[in-house]
């Protein structure tokens, strides 16, 4: 039962005093992580599959604990537990989203931000920022900086050094937008998708991002184009999003690539039906 | 400096313990203060055996460290004895060996003091945080919906 690391351990209240300790715990040839729910650090470091040496614990920096809603935008920190994120019912896809991660014990501990930074790679509360005028607010020990949340996700979040991940914003109207989501799993109710699928209607069309599928979550918008064209039947409709795939179908124990392939084209389906009538 | 001594409150009462900055509370409340009800189990996060409540709130003890527990009101198992809920599942025998019980119970004790009014879909989310390998888990919802109910009747 016990972890064979030895590690430092620090609490810092202010976003320069992590980003600056990151630094210098670098400069001083140590392995820092930033440490928010924990659950994936201690998960890998009981197995000895994570490299560090000191934990920076996120979450006494009040700038990572914020949730408010002001006239343009949403902000959400990015080390409130998905439980808080979800009691604060400010943006209803994400809540559904996340909702469907793990289970309701586990999310009193995953962090919003820890799981679109985390290794493990579902990251699904990612889908709704993906597919709405969302951002990332960034800080490292030159400043905090905006960045639009599809320019600095590819596949995982762009972070380097001592880049913190301190929020999550969205654009207000984006959050009024007539929704969907569905997280098909193996079996159970709880734990990691098969797929999880995302989508808003806008302006009449489609958006909708995956996880699971691939082995990163994604939103691309040559998928989009196939889900909108109104005369492809669902067969034609599912090769065309397997022809525009940029990476191959996942095929491990949760499924096979061809039990994806039938997922999919369910799922795809179930979000056309679902948006039926929706006027955006 | 990669171990240091912290405070705990635990069921109300104070410890004062010498721990390593990575031992998780699931171990040093186990093996360094010796309330052995919490149980190890997957040690991933996936049973629910380790369940304790921190501040109100469930908390699987395994995915969490010790150090992050000083200064917060930490409920075991054993601060649960003549509970509403502990007395539900004794009444309703909603345990054959045993070993998941106490993270059962923590997990329910949650839910009738959050969510006083739960429906069915939300205790069965809830119950969902927790594994049993024995029973088929209509004793352990029976037991829950009684708590409730007698929760609600007791505080009224
Ligand atoms: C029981 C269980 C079930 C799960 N089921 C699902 C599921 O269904 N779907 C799913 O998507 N995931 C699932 N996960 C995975 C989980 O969401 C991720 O592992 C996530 O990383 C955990 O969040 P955390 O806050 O505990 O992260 P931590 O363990 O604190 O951190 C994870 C990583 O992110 C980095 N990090 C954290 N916060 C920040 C930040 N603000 N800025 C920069 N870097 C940061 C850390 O340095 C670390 O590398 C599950 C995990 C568990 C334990
Ligand atoms: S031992 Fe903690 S969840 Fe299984
Ligand atoms: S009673 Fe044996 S595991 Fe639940």
């Amino acid at each position: 039962m016990m972890i064979a690391y030895d590690v430092d351990y620090y609490n810092p209240t202010t976003i320069e005093e992590a980003t600056q300790l990151f630094h210098r715990l670098v400069e001083e040839g140590k392995k820092p992580v930033y440490y928010a729910g924990g659950t994936e650090i201690i998960t890998l470091a009981r197995s000895e599959r994570l490299d560090l040496d000191a934990i920076i614990n996120i979450k006494s920096i009040h700038e990572c604990l914020l949730a408010y809603s002001d006239e343009n935008e949403i902000t959400l920190g990015a080390a409130l537990s998905l439980t808080q994120v979800i009691k604060t019912n400010f943006f209803p896809l994400l809540n559904q989203t996340i909702a469907q991660i793990a289970d309701q014990t586990s999310r009193n501990q995953i962090t919003l931000g820890g799981n679109i930074c985390g290794d493990i790679f579902y990251r699904e509360a990612a889908l709704p920022f993906l597919i709405t005028e969302s951002k990332a607010v960034i800080a490292n020990r030159t400043g905090i900086k905006e960045y639009p949340f599809k320019s600095i996700f590819n596949q995982k979040l762009q972070l380097s050094n001592e880049d913190l991940l301190v929020q999550l914003k969205v654009k207000k109207n984006e959050v009024n937008f007539p929704f969907y989501t569905v997280k098909k799993r193996k079996q159970w109710d709880v734990g990691y998708p098969l797929i999880t699928v995302a989508a808003v209607k806008k302006k009449e069309q489609l958006k909708v991002a995956f996880s699971g599928l691939c082995n990163f979550p994604f939103h691309d918008v040559n998928i989009d184009k196939r889900i909108n064209d109104p005369s492809l039947t669902a067969k034609e409709r599912l090769d065309g999003v397997l022809n525009a795939l940029s990476s191959p179908v996942l095929s491990d124990v949760h499924g096979s690539m061809d039990y994806r392939h039938f997922v999919l084209k369910n799922l795809l389906q179930e979000v056309v039906d679902a948006f039926k009538g929706a006027k955006t | 400096m990669t171990s240091r001594i912290v405070t705990l409150s635990i069921n109300n009462d104070q410890y004062h313990v010498h721990v390593r900055n990575i031992d998780t509370l699931l171990f040093t409340i186990r093996e360094k203060i010796g309330l052995t009800g919490t149980k190890p189990g997957c040690l991933n996060g996936d049973c629910g055996a380790c369940t304790v409540n921190i501040n109100g709130e469930a908390i699987k003890s395994c995915l969490m460290l010790t150090v992050e527990a000083e200064n917060k009101c930490i409920t075991t198992i054993e601060g649960l004895q003549d509970t509403t809920i502990q007395k539900a599942f004794i009444e309703k025998f909603a345990f054959q060996c045993g070993y998941c019980t106490p993270g059962f119970i923590m997990n329910g004790n949650d839910l009738i003091h959050n969510e006083p009014n739960a429906s069915d879909s939300m205790i069965k989310s809830y119950l969902e945080s927790n594994i049993c390998r024995c029973t088929g888990y209509q004793e352990i919802e029976e037991a829950v919906k009684e708590a409730l109910t007698n929760n609600n009747y007791d505080n009224r």
